[in-house]
């Protein structure tokens, strides 16, 4: 008992010192740039957190995240890669604003908005699978389908916003037409995010931490994740199972891609990489929080955060808009790492033991 | 377009990618997947641009670009090999960061002229007729290339280390007894095919493409990272699957200009949708499906299909993302 205590303790330390390292890795990219690493982080702080509408931005950045992340446990549990996420979300921002173009004129808002809705969940379902079905019966691997996926998907939109759906007279890429006011979610009074995003995403990622908790599909799911071909041998009807996952990520997408479309901080239209690497983000916060449905939770605020708040660093001090995604990369590398190295010491030291005392290692297996 | 000046503007315009798909290829071969190409290629691209313009000579750029892309491939084999962490993810992560960090750190370089590897005709040869313009009227980069891919097949299957390095991804178990130390090779050849990749960089940066900016070769890495597999990991198919991309490339761009009411961020993404029907052209025999549709078809279109397709078929090493258990 007393070991496992000092494990899980040992385990935060390592956790802490990968983030130690991330940041003295971040503070040396920002010396290289002629930047005080000190002065980078108050403006890292206070971009992200210094007005309520500072947070209410970052709170915009995360529920996108969020709802990927939430669907990215599905996938990242069955041992897929959906690095199609990015696709994802465009077809489902592309599928709702197609949606709410033709219906906005005919409904009453709400019901558009959730037609919109609908019609974004099938658009990241419609790629998802796509890529699902290049994975399953053309033995394409979903890294290349998805990412392949991504860049087809760009180009959808830009053909999109210069083409048909184009501002009356101009072919430009700054988007479509944004929509009314009576199409966008509704805020908090004063505070520019909608209580619906929110509870959105917050209802998608419990759903998904039962379904893996608890739940028969959860654990088939995982079952495949571990070991596909014993799965298989068992009966899970492995095909089915990993379509579902594709399936219900891309639907998480899809509605995230709307809500990128009519949240209430959205800018209301659609317009090129309106994904904003969210996807790719909430691949990193996924795999930072190993299939824990609930480190997902603060994990994707702390990125969602830095994705925000770096803008006023980025603003500041004249730097590439990179920046706080480079720190992000920088904070999973050094976590893996310290992880790899954990083990990599502990197996040494098992392998040890085991040299010496071979009938005790025998007698505990 | 006059074929000649056609293939010669191919072969000039090949390097970044035969590079990158030879490395990557020779990385694979020994087992270890790098994933961060796409990445790895931004970054030394703009280490080997940045330093050349500081030294103001292209060799210590093209060689910091090669220690970048040995860099980021060290990481990988590092995580991979020693920690034993899986392959796919840092590569990812890596894949994102270098691109990250290739936009930070080269802010302060974008649209900043600098120098670019000479145009290096050889003297007598390139006054041929038709062979001299298109193989020997090149810059020296063209030239590695072409060696390069000579050397990489001349090794894979003519020599003895060649045959181990082929066993390593084959099956590592086995080269281990055969007293291959698997885990020091693996580094070796992971850490040259990275140093390969980015040369690629580098030969964007100083040569197809001079200068830095961003979004300039973004996607280029995906696509290296396909063209591989589409070259069943031969460095001879695998440099023929680039040149046939760069030629479509080429093609592209001309196009382009020749519709200009197309808009101009199609034409980048048309190899993407190539990329996946390629890959699904290379993988897609013996499939329950493929078989139904080619028994609808007559007897003799579908021995030809059938050949074609089984001669295109591509099988990866056996070992490919595996490290074995530690003994």
């Amino acid at each position: 008992m007393l070991e496992k205590v000092d494990r899980r303790t040992q385990d935060w330390l390592l956790r802490l010192a990968g983030v130690a390292v991330a940041l003295f890795l971040s503070a040396l990219v920002l010396l290289a740039l002629g930047v005080s690493p000190l002065e980078a982080a108050v403006l890292l702080f206070t971009g992200a957190l210094g007005t309520p509408g500072d947070l209410a931005a970052v709170l915009t950045a995360w529920v996108p995240v969020l709802l990927c992340s939430a669907g990215l446990l599905l996938t990242y549990s069955a041992g897929l890669w959906n690095i199609g996420i990015e696709g994802q979300i465009v077809m489902g921002a592309v599928f709702a604003t197609g949606m709410l173009r033709l219906v906005q004129d005919l409904l009453p808002p709400p019901l558009a908005l959730v037609l919109g809705a609908l019609a974004g969940i099938v658009g990241g379902m419609l790629w998802a699978v796509l890529a699902g079905l290049l994975r399953l019966y053309g033995n394409v691997s979903e890294i290349f389908g998805g990412l392949g996926l991504n860049f087809v998907a760009g180009s959808l939109v830009v053909y999109l916003v210069t083409g048909p759906w184009s501002r009356p007279g101009t072919g430009t890429t700054s988007g479509t037409i944004p929509f009314p006011p009576s199409l966008w979610l509704p805020a908090f009074p004063g505070f520019a995010v909608s209580p619906i995003e929110i509870a959105l995403a917050l209802v998608a990622l419990v759903l998904v931490g039962i379904a893996l908790r608890g739940t028969y599909f959860g654990l088939r799911l995982k079952a495949i994740g571990k070991n596909l071909r014993s799965a298989y041998l068992l009966g899970v009807p492995v095909n089915r199972y990993l379509l579902a996952a594709f399936a219900l990520c891309g639907a998480l997408a899809g509605l995230a891609g709307w809500i990128l479309v009519v949240g209430a901080s959205a800018r209301h239209n659609l317009f090129p990489l309106i994904s904003s690497g969210y996807g790719f983000l909430a691949i990193l916060v996924v795999l930072l929080a190993n299939l824990n449905a609930v480190w997902v939770l603060p994990i994707s605020f702390f990125f969602a955060a830095i994705s925000m708040g770096s803008l006023e660093l980025v603003y500041e001090k004249q730097l590439d808009s990179a920046v706080g995604s480079a720190i992000q990369g920088l904070l999973v590398l050094s976590v893996l790492f310290t992880q790899g190295l954990q083990r990599h010491f502990l197996e040494k030291r098992a392998g040890r033991e085991k040299a010496r005392f071979p009938a005790e290692e025998e007698a505990e297996t | 377009m006059d074929l000649t000046i056609f293939l010669a503007s191919v072969l000039a315009a090949s390097p970044p990618v035969l590079f990158a798909v030879l490395g990557e290829t020779i990385t694979e071969k020994a087992g270890v997947i790098n994933l961060s190409l796409d990445g790895t290629i931004l970054l030394s691209a703009m280490a080997g641009f940045a330093v050349a313009l500081h030294t103001g000579s292209v060799i210590p750029g093209i060689l910091a670009a090669m220690l970048v892309g040995a860099l980021v491939a060290g990481t990988i084999a590092l995580a991979s090999l020693t920690l034993r962490l899986p392959q796919v993810a840092t590569g990812f992560v890596l894949t994102l960061l270098t691109r990250d960090l290739a936009y930070v750190l080269g802010n302060p370089y974008v649209r900043v002229p600098g120098p670019q590897v000479p145009h290096t005709p050889i003297p007598i040869l390139s006054e041929w007729p038709v062979v001299g313009k298109i193989f020997f009227d090149q810059d020296p980069l063209v030239y590695l290339s072409l060696v390069a891919v000579a050397v990489a097949w001349v090794f894979m299957f003519k020599t003895r280390p060649g045959l181990m390095l082929q066993g390593l991804g084959e099956q590592p178990a086995a080269a281990y007894a055969r007293g291959a130390d698997v885990i020091r090779m693996r580094y070796l050849y992971t850490l040259l095919g990275g140093a390969l990749v980015g040369l690629g960089g580098a030969a964007f940066s100083l040569l197809v493409a001079p200068g830095w900016a961003r979004q300039k070769f973004e996607g280029i890495g995906w696509i290296a990272l396909a063209i591989v597999i589409f070259g069943n990991w031969h460095p001879i198919r695998a440099a023929l699957g680039a040149y046939f991309f760069v030629a479509l490339q080429t093609v592209a761009t001309n196009l382009q200009s020749a519709m200009p009411e197309v808009p101009t961020q199609v034409f980048p993404t048309l190899p993407f949708p190539l990329m996946i029907l390629t890959l699904l052209l290379v993988t897609v025999s013996g499939t329950d499906w493929m078989n139904r549709l080619l028994g609808r078809l007559p007897p003799g279109i579908r021995r030809v299909l059938s050949r074609t397709i089984q001669m295109l078929q591509t099988v990866p090493p056996a070992g490919l993302g595996k490290v074995p258990k530690r003994e």
